[in-house]
């Protein structure tokens, strides 16, 4: 067992969401759900983040910008997708410039549901991933030796 | 102290430092998240995340960055065993500069902007510190007459009686020392927005783990010498010590951060009133 589940770290990105759901990721850190009782920060740094929270769909402006965030991350690395819009488009999804789900940039490993996803669906997303990660740590392991 | 009980003093402070450290770092975290209304991380978190940054993999931007990060860890070790052992406490304060000086260019050897703009904030709490740290070893130096901390740390009389304005005046500069609101400009343990994390902003994985460990090595050097003021009773002065943290926490969480002009030129100030000022009294006296 690694320490990975204990002290997961997360940037949050803003691809084009109303702002519901980002809200509601920011709902989480507030004293009423205090993810930090986890050990989870929002640490605002990709090189430091073990869990990518992207947030709103992917468009021709911000493809780059969700994959660059991708790239930086130290592996083992897990992505999160919250609400309609990041898992595959939600009501944005006919719109002539977005291109659906961030799943169409990058791998995702738990899609949280919900427009927008309340702050109970988002940690419930999060301790999901905790257990991708540990699976990738072990994984990772496999690929070095 | 004989050389017997000064390697046992250092091997001690090198093996129990650490925890120390880790420890009052979860309580400062638990502490805040309490005064912030929260539940707060485990008392354990800050190990948790060393632990876990040693199994991540290592982004390594320039492949020096490796040796000057070791170096700056190295050398808050020597800091604190300089301390420790009762050695030289101006030596000590200059290793601890030269430590500061190899993190800053770790960060600088980067080239990344947010890691730049780090290192330059960093060189100005170097700045903003350094003359109240000097002044509060010259001080202890009048009133003791030796910069060996085992002369100041076997002083019959509590220095904070003779040494109240440099007292402050030290409380003040560790707070911009243990990176706390409102003067953590180069760096914190919370993201900010224009800087993402400052200094440390390029450094993953293990490099990021050895400068969390380093920092615990440092605060308990710093608590060190907050305890010196009054060594003569051991007990007064760890309460002193875990005191002056308390306040830290107290004075981070309620203040938001100030621009590196007012953190430059309000410790200057008080390092000219509060310490110039106590130096000039004991040497009128
Ligand atoms: S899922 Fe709903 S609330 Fe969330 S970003 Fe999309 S439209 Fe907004």
């Amino acid at each position: 067992m690694s320490y990975l589940p204990k002290s997961p770290w997360l940037v949050h990105y803003d691809a084009s969401s109303c702002n519901g759901c980002d809200i509601e990721v920011l709902a989480c850190l507030t004293p009423l759900y205090d993810v930090e009782r986890f050990g989870v920060l929002n640490i605002g740094n990709p090189k430091h983040a073990d869990i990518f929270v992207v947030t709103g769909s992917v468009n021709e402006q911000n493809k780059s910008v969700i994959k660059n965030i991708y790239d930086q991350m130290a592996d083992p690395k897990v992505v999160v997708a919250v609400g309609a819009c990041a898992t595959s488009g939600g009501v944005f999804r006919e719109c002539y410039n977005v291109q659906g789900g961030v799943d169409k940039v990058i791998p995702v490993d738990v899609y949280v549901p919900g427009c927008a996803a309340r702050p109970e669906a988002i940690i419930d997303g999060v301790v999901q991933a905790l257990g991708v990660l540990e699976e990738k740590y072990k994984n990772m392991g496999k690929v070095a030796k | 102290m004989s050389g017997m009980n000064a390697l046992l003093a250092v091997i001690l402070y090198i093996v129990l430092a650490p925890i120390i450290g880790g420890l009052i770092s979860g309580v400062d975290r638990k502490i805040s998240a309490r005064m912030q209304g929260r539940y707060g991380p485990p008392i354990l978190q800050p190990f948790y995340d060393v632990f876990k940054l040693m199994a991540k993999q290592n982004i390594v931007v320039n492949k020096h960055q490796k040796f000057y990060i070791l170096c700056f860890l190295i050398f808050v070790i020597i800091t604190g065993a300089i301390f420790f052992a009762g050695g030289d406490l101006l030596l000590a304060i200059f290793a601890l500069t030269l430590a500061s000086v190899f993190f800053i260019v770790a960060a600088y050897s980067t080239y990344s902007p947010y890691a730049y703009i780090g290192a330059e904030r960093e060189m100005l709490q170097i700045m903003a510190y350094e003359p109240m740290v000097i002044l509060t070893v010259v001080g202890m130096y009048m009133v003791t007459k030796s910069f060996n901390v085992i002369d100041i740390a076997t002083y019959d009389q509590p220095l904070l009686f003779s040494l109240p304005g440099i007292f402050l005046g030290f409380l003040f500069i560790l707070t911009i020392k243990f990176r706390k609101s409102p003067f953590d400009i180069s760096m914190s343990h919370h993201a900010h927005q224009e800087i993402v994390r400052g200094v440390i902003t390029e450094f993953s994985g293990k490099e990021l783990a050895m400068i969390e460990i380093a920092h615990w090595y440092e605060n308990v050097f710093l608590l060190g010498i907050v305890c010196l003021f009054f060594a003569s009773n051991p007990i007064i002065a760890i309460i002193l010590a875990l005191l002056t943290y308390f306040l830290e926490i107290f004075i981070d969480n309620n203040n938001s951060r100030l621009k590196w002009q007012s953190t430059l030129g309000s410790a200057w100030i008080v390092a000219l009133i509060l310490g110039v000022g106590n130096i000039a009294f004991l040497a009128l006296l």
